[in-house]
């Protein structure tokens, strides 16, 4: 098939404006969008800028606006977006080139929520037990690929980008209901500020978003109960 | 622009962040990455890392070494395959004292799975010893150490690309890199320079490995004049989605799934009886190959079929859900209820920068280190996987001996002063820059690469032989030439990330002499090297590690023996 990309470029040592590029591309309907965009950057336009990696969505570095929704270049096909695909980089963060974003914002977000164990007890020689049933009360946001794709499809994120974003609340998430950690009041009282959870207005875009599948309003939803409630 | 630091760590993967862990503590330390640390394939490691907790049936370090060097075809090096399954332990432990989410036993352990080639009693039968997360260890791994990076406030470099290390008076004394951001160069002036920047599947059309996994390491370090050791064994992993190459872990067949050709035959009974499916990767990847030439590939197409169908749901949702998330999303096929289309794909490059047990590169047939310079895990060739790794063994190699490494580099940083800098320490890897910046040339870097990749895959793959391999080393000197000539549109300073494609390709063109060459002079078989027209091993004279160095007529091979402690060399069935 053939397919038309519209692709929003930026050059900061070229252009003072974006603009729109139009590219058309011979691919199978089978093809992943990131194989469309190599396709241009290979043998159309070598200057086409994005970041990639892995090619099947687990190192999280092509989310990007695809048809006005957020998704992974990878990890959406072809067939499923029809003959006329719109690429724009993310919203919210500042645009570097083309479709590459500053992302130094995001991942001070996430460094704030302390996203690592906290234990005061020392470890024994071997393992820490954890039951099955411990184990899975946090799994769905060990999933996370720190894509970015939820914070900004976040329009409470736009409205505020000092908002912590969904991404920051799901690494405090995982940490925060994990059996083995005892970090959870020193994140509580990070989120719990006028820039923390309470900005979520509950409107679901992330969970959209979220190419892990991660239910990330339900996670944001069990910290608010958790601050709420203090019981974990 | 300089910087001055005690230590600086080339590569953020498992590996760069193990040791950084182990560094950063000792002095000051700059990790540089080309990704974001994140980013790294590391991450996308699925079925386990293998340690003998023993934690579900009884299990001992001797066997899991017992296997690995059995695995190796007795081509590893067995002191350093015995600290690998020692510390393995030791090391499982750490990841979960760090928080990495394990999947659990009923009683709360670290639970663990069977995996190809893993045995108890030394082979009497599969054992279950890769420790797991569902198929997403890696990414537990490769977040659970940057995480505590983040706790101990290690210094990143976040894109920058490492372009040349700096060797004065036989010391390493620093690195230069590309700021992707600014296109600015920085010289990293360092007491010790790590290297731990992965692996180099990208060589290969079809492939398991990230589009960043070009092998940059260790190219570097060959045009400093480091040997590469075992090149020419490179693991193709059995079951890649068909095409594309993503891989389906093992962890598939040890949760029980079954490979079948087009008469649903488990083919594997023929090949190895005893474990089956669950055979090393080189005789399973081997196999499937047979199958394919034989006719019964499925519908005499070059794949064959992994048959996921009998486990049930629970089993693909609770321990298997990535993969079959990938099958879902890129073939469109359901695994519950239909076979999946694999083939062999280029995973793991067993060979490269040689290494002693502390990660100190070496540079000869003596073992004789180059202070100052280390290297660890996939980009490192300890040899701990000799001639055929075992899956689960990588994530403990680049653990174990990133650690290893870092706490050496941490002890000589402390004893040791700055070596001096050469006068204009950034001049080689400027002319490089301008080189490729000036060429005007008219050669598209996309299709050297192609040719690369497609002449690889078919001459230098599963199988080989001298003709074959004859025909690749002309090619390579076509693509060398070509590469001369090679096109440029991005100009520009601030990410460019042609350039880095284009820098990527030339150092792969030389890794692929370096595998081409070992593969042609190394006429037998043996783990994942199989020469169709020298079909056996030869202990007599082979039973040693190739050292390939760069010289402007092409690779110079030399070899080096192998440690033997333990296990004397047998024929190897299963
Ligand atoms: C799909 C897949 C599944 C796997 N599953 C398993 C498994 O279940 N068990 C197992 O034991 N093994 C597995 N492996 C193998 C194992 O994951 C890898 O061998 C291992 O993770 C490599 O780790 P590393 O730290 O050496 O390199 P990587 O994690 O690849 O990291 C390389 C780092 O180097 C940096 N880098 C590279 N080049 C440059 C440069 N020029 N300048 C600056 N930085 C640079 C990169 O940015 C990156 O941070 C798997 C491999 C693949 C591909
Ligand atoms: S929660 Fe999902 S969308 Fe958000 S950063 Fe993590 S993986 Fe990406
Ligand atoms: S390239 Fe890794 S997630 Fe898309």
């Amino acid at each position: 098939m053939n397919v038309t990309l519209k692709i929003r470029r930026f050059n900061p040592e070229r252009d003072r404006e974006p603009w729109w590029g139009t590219y058309t591309v011979e691919a199978e309907s089978t093809d992943r969008l990131l194989d469309a965009l190599n396709h241009v950057k290979w043998y159309q336009d070598g200057t086409l800028t994005f970041r990639r990696s892995c090619a099947h969505g687990v190192c999280g570095s092509d989310a990007m606006l695809i048809n006005g929704s957020n998704a992974l270049a990878c990890k959406v096909l072809l067939k499923d977006l029809g003959q006329h695909v719109t690429v724009e980089p993310l919203r919210g963060f500042r645009v570097i080139k083309d479709l590459l974003v500053d992302l130094e914002p995001f991942f001070a977000k996430y460094r704030q929520v302390k996203p690592y164990l906290i234990t005061a007890s020392a470890p024994p020689a071997n393992e820490r037990l954890q039951s099955p049933a411990e184990r899975e009360r946090y799994d769905d946001t060990t999933k996370c690929i720190l894509c970015g794709a939820c914070t900004t499809a976040c329009p409470s994120f736009w409205a505020n980008p000092a908002y912590i974003g969904p991404a920051a609340i799901v690494n405090a998430h995982r940490f925060i209901f994990d059996s083995r950690d005892e970090g959870a009041e020193e994140r509580l009282s990070i989120l719990n500020t006028a820039d923390g959870v309470w900005r979520c207005r509950t409107i679901f875009n992330c969970v959209e978003a979220c190419p892990r599948g991660i239910n990330v309003t339900r996670a944001i939803g069990e910290v608010k109960q958790a601050l709420l409630y203090r019981k974990l | 622009m300089y910087q001055k630091y005690d230590a600086v760590i080339v590569g953020a993967g498992g590996a760069g962040l193990m040791a950084a862990l182990h560094l950063s503590s000792a002095g000051r330390v700059a990790v540089i990455s080309k990704l974001y640390p994140v980013r790294s394939h590391t991450g996308a490691a699925q079925g386990g890392i293998g340690a003998a907790l023993g934690n579900l049936e009884e299990d001992h370090w001797e066997w899991h070494m017992f296997d690995t060097i059995k695995g190796s075809d007795y081509l590893a090096d067995q002191d350093a395959a015995e600290i690998l399954c020692r510390e393995a332990i030791e090391t499982v432990y750490d990841l979960e004292h760090w928080g990495l989410p394990f999947s659990r036993t009923p009683d709360g352990r670290i639970a663990q799975r069977p995996f190809g080639g893993h045995t108890r009693e030394y082979g009497k039968a599969a054992v279950r010893r890769s420790c797991y997360a569902a198929d997403r260890t890696g990414h537990m791994i490769l977040q659970t150490l940057y995480q505590q990076c983040i706790k101990h406030d290690v210094h990143f470099f976040n894109e920058f690309h490492l372009l040349d290390l700096l060797v004065e008076g036989g010391r390493c004394a620093g690195a230069v890199a590309l700021c992707l951001a600014t296109g600015e160069l920085h010289t990293f002036h360092a007491k010790a320079v790590l290297l731990a920047t992965g692996g180099c599947g990208r060589m290969f059309r079809v492939t398991s490995n990230a589009l960043a996994l070009t092998g940059d390491g260790m190219a570097v370090a060959y045009r400093r004049g480091i040997p590469l050791e075992d090149m020419e064994f490179f693991q193709f992993h059995p079951t890649g989605i068909y095409k594309l190459g993503i891989l389906l872990s093992e962890g598939a067949r040890g949760e029980g799934a079954i490979l079948r050709n087009n008469q649903g035959e488990r083919f594997m009974q023929r090949y190895a009886p005893t474990l089956l499916d669950l055979a090393p990767r080189d005789m399973v990847s081997r196999a499937i190959y047979r199958e394919i030439q034989e006719g019964r590939g499925i519908g005499g197409k070059n794949y064959v079929h992994l048959d996921m169908t009998h486990l049930g749901r629970e089993v693909l949702d609770q321990k298997l859900p990535d993969i079959t998330d990938f099958v879902r999303t890129y073939l469109g096929i359901e695994p519950a209820t239909q076979p999946v289309p694999v083939h062999p794909t280029a995973h793991y490059a067993m060979g490269g920068i040689p290494t002693d047990v502390d990660g100190r590169v070496v540079v000869d047939e003596h073992n004789t280190p180059l202070p100052g310079l280390y290297a660890a895990g996939e980009c490192a060739c300890v040899s701990v996987h000799g001639a055929n790794r075992l899956g689960t063994n990588s994530l403990v190699d680049i653990l174990v001996f990133g650690r290893r490494s870092g706490r050496h580099a941490a002890t000589f940083m402390k004893q040791n002063d700055w070596p001096p800098l050469p006068p204009r320490p950034d001049e080689r890897a400027a002319a490089l820059l301008a080189q490729l910046m000036n060429t005007g040339g008219s050669e598209r870097a996309a299709d050297i690469r192609d040719t690369l990749q497609n002449e690889m895959m078919d001459k230098a793959g599963v199988f080989r032989e001298a003709k074959g391999l004859q025909a690749m080393r002309e090619k390579l000197q076509e693509l060398r030439e070509r590469y001369q000539r090679v096109k440029l549109e991005d100009r520009g300073a601030q990410y460019n990330t042609e350039l880095v494609e284009v820098i990527e390709l030339g150092g792969m063109i030389d890794l692929a002499d370096t595998l081409v060459a070992g593969a042609l002079a190394r006429q037998e078989s043996r783990g994942a090297h199989s020469r169709e027209d020298f079909p056996q091993r030869d202990d007599a004279h082979w039973l040693k590690h190739t050292l390939a160095y760069q010289t402007p007529r092409g690779p110079e091979l030399r070899y080096k023996p192998v440690k033997i402690t333990k296990f004397e060399p047998k024929e190897r069935k299963y």
